[in-house]
C-alpha cells in the first residue's frame, strides 16, 4: 500500500494534487482538499506526480 | 565516462534528473546552478514568503532518492560552452565535460533601460530577491509596482496586506489581460482597486527620480509618484548568452522537438522548463516557451527520457508531446486555476457565475475550447481539463 500524509501546516488548499491524482486527493465545495491515507499500489506513479507537483511541497508519500 | 550535466538547478533540471534515473541511466550525474540553493519552490516568494519570511530548507523540493548520488555544484552560473567538444565552463574557470547534456538555464528578470538612481529598485525572482524586499513592504511605504502581470499583481496584493501603498504602472490596459482576457482582467483589476491598489495603466515609466536612490517615478502621461521602492515585473528573458556559438535555434530560449532534443551537430542535448520553446499537441504544435507551473516538471520527465535513450544508443520517444499547461495565482483571498492556452483564444466567455465573483471562463478559437479559467472555484474545473486533453492531435 501507499502511505500518504499532508502537511495541514503547509497546505493551501491550492488543488493541483487532485488532477494529477484523482479520486485519491479532492477539493470539496468550499474548495478544502481531502485525500485518502492509503491507496492501492498501482496508483503510485499518480500519487508521487501529485507530491511532485504541489506548490507547497506538503506532500509526502510512503 | 564524462557522464550527464544539468545546467541550472531548479524544478526542471531536478526533474530532468529524476527522470534520468527512472529510466535507467546509472552514470553520473552533476546538475550546475548559479544560486546557492538546492532547487526550491518559487511561487511562495511572491506570497507568503514576502508576508511571513523566507525558510529556503521549507521551500526545497522533495527529492527523490534515485537522485541522492548527483553533484550539485551551486553558487557558481555557466559562462560558455562547446557542445560539439562535449564542455561547459563556469564562471570560477571550471571546465565540466559531458557526454550528455540537460539544458535548464531558465530565466530572469528583463530590466527596462530606464534612467535614474538603481538603489531601490527590485525584481522578485530569487530567494535573494525576495530577501531584498523583506521588511520594506511595510505600513505607509510606497511601492510602486512595474508591469500588470501575475507576478506583479501577487506582489502587489502581498504589498497591501502588508500595509504598503501600492501603485502598478502598466502599458497594458488591463491587469494580466493577455493570459485572461479584458474581462476578466478588469474583473480582477476592480478587485484590485477594492483593495487599495492604484492603477496606471496604458502608460511606462519614464524615469526614476531622486540623488542616492528611487524617491519618485515619472510616468509618460507627465505624472510624478511618490515612491520608496519599485519593483520591476515587466517579463522575463531566457538564460541561454552561454549556449552562443553552438548553432542552436536561441530566437526565444532553446528550439526542441517533441522529445525535448535540441539539435546541436553535437552530444546529446535536451531543454526543459522556462527555457525550452517545445511544441505541444495538444494545441496547436507550434513550438513556444511556457512559464507555467507544471510545465518544467511534464518537460524534465520526458527530457530525462530522451537523454537516457540517447545515451544508451537508443532513439528516443518521439510521439507527440502532450501536456497539459497549468498555473494558479493567489491574490488576497481568490484563487484563480487556469489550464490551457488561454492565449490563443479569440473568444472569451464567462459560462458560470459572476466575473466578479467566484466564476467560470472559458477560452475558445476555431479549433474549440483552447483553455477554462476558474476564480475561486478550482473544484470544479474537471470536466472542462478532460475536455481540454481529450483535443484532437496537432502537428506542426
Amino acid at each position: 500500500m501507499v502511505k500518504i500524509t499532508v502537511d495541514r501546516d503547509v497546505c493551501q488548499n491550492y488543488g493541483q494534487c487532485c488532477f494529477e491524482a484523482v479520486g485519491v486527493f479532492a477539493l470539496d465545495d468550499e474548495g478544502t482538499m481531502h485525500y485518502q491515507a492509503e491507496v492501492e499500489e498501482a496508483l503510485r506513479e499518480d500519487v508521487e506526480r501529485a507530491a511532485d507537483v504541489c506548490p507547497m511541497q506538503a506532500i509526502t508519500v510512503v | 565516462m564524462n557522464g550527464v550535466v544539468v545546467v541550472g538547478a531548479g524544478l526542471g533540471g531536478l526533474r530532468a534528473a529524476e527522470s534520468l534515473r527512472a529510466a535507467g541511466y546509472q552514470g553520473p550525474v552533476t546538475v550546475v546552478g548559479d544560486e546557492e540553493y538546492l532547487p526550491y519552490s518559487r511561487p511562495p516568494l511572491s506570497k507568503e514568503a514576502l508576508a511571513t519570511g523566507i525558510d529556503v530548507s521549507a521551500l526545497e523540493f522533495r527529492r527523490k532518492s534515485s537522485v541522492d548520488d548527483v553533484a550539485w555544484r551551486l553558487g557558481s552560473g555557466v559562462v560558455s560552452s562547446d557542445l560539439a567538444g562535449g564542455t561547459i565552463t563556469l564562471a570560477d574557470g571550471t571546465v565540466l565535460d559531458f557526454d550528455g547534456l540537460v539544458i535548464a538555464s531558465g530565466i530572469r528578470p528583463r530590466r527596462l533601460p530606464i534612467p535614474g538612481p538603481a538603489q531601490g529598485r527590485h525584481v522578485l525572482r530569487t530567494v535573494a530577491d525576495a530577501q531584498a524586499l523583506r521588511g520594506l513592504l511595510v505600513p505607509g511605504s510606497h511601492v510602486i509596482i512595474m508591469g500588470a502581470g501575475f507576478i506583479g499583481c501577487e506582489t502587489a496584493a502581498t504589498a497591501r496586506v502588508l500595509g504598503a501603498e501600492v501603485a502598478i504602472v502598466a502599458i497594458d490596459d488591463e491587469p494580466m489581460a493577455r493570459p485572461l482576457g479584458a474581462e476578466l482582467g478588469a474583473s480582477m483589476r476592480r478587485y484590485h482597486e477594492g483593495h487599495g491598489v492604484h492603477f496606471h495603466l496604458g502608460h511606462t515609466v519614464d524615469a526614476f527620480l531622486g540623488e542616492d536612490r528611487v524617491r519618485s517615478v515619472a510616468l509618460s502621461d507627465g505624472t510624478e509618484l511618490p515612491a520608496d521602492l519599485v519593483i520591476e515585473a515587466v517579463g522575463s528573458i531566457t538564460n541561454t548568452n552561454w549556449l552562443a556559438d553552438n548553432d542552436l535555434d536561441l530566437s526565444d530560449g532553446v528550439l526542441v522537438d517533441s522529445a525535448m532534443q535540441a539539435h546541436a551537430d553535437a552530444a546529446p542535448v535536451v531543454a526543459v522548463g522556462d527555457v525550452a520553446r517545445h511544441p505541444n499537441a495538444l494545441f496547436d504544435g507550434v513550438p513556444r516557451r511556457i512559464e507555467h507551473w507544471n510545465m518544467p516538471t511534464e518537460t524534465g520527465r520526458r527530457a530525462g527520457r530522451t537523454l537516457a535513450a540517447l545515451l544508451s544508443g537508443d532513439e528516443p520517444d518521439r510521439s507527440p508531446f502532450t501536456a497539459m499547461p497549468s498555473f494558479w495565482s493567489d491574490q488576497y483571498e481568490r484563487k484563480l486555476q487556469s489550464f490551457g492556452m488561454p492565449g490563443l483564444a479569440t473568444d472569451v466567455r464567462l459560462v458560470d457565475g459572476d466575473i466578479d465573483g467566484a466564476c467560470i471562463v472559458e477560452y475558445v478559437n476555431d479549433t474549440g475550447l483552447v483553455g477554462v479559467v476558474g476564480l475561486d472555484r478550482t473544484q470544479d474545473l474537471a470536466p472542462y481539463r478532460k475536455q481540454l486533453m481529450d483535443r484532437p492531435i496537432a502537428y506542426a
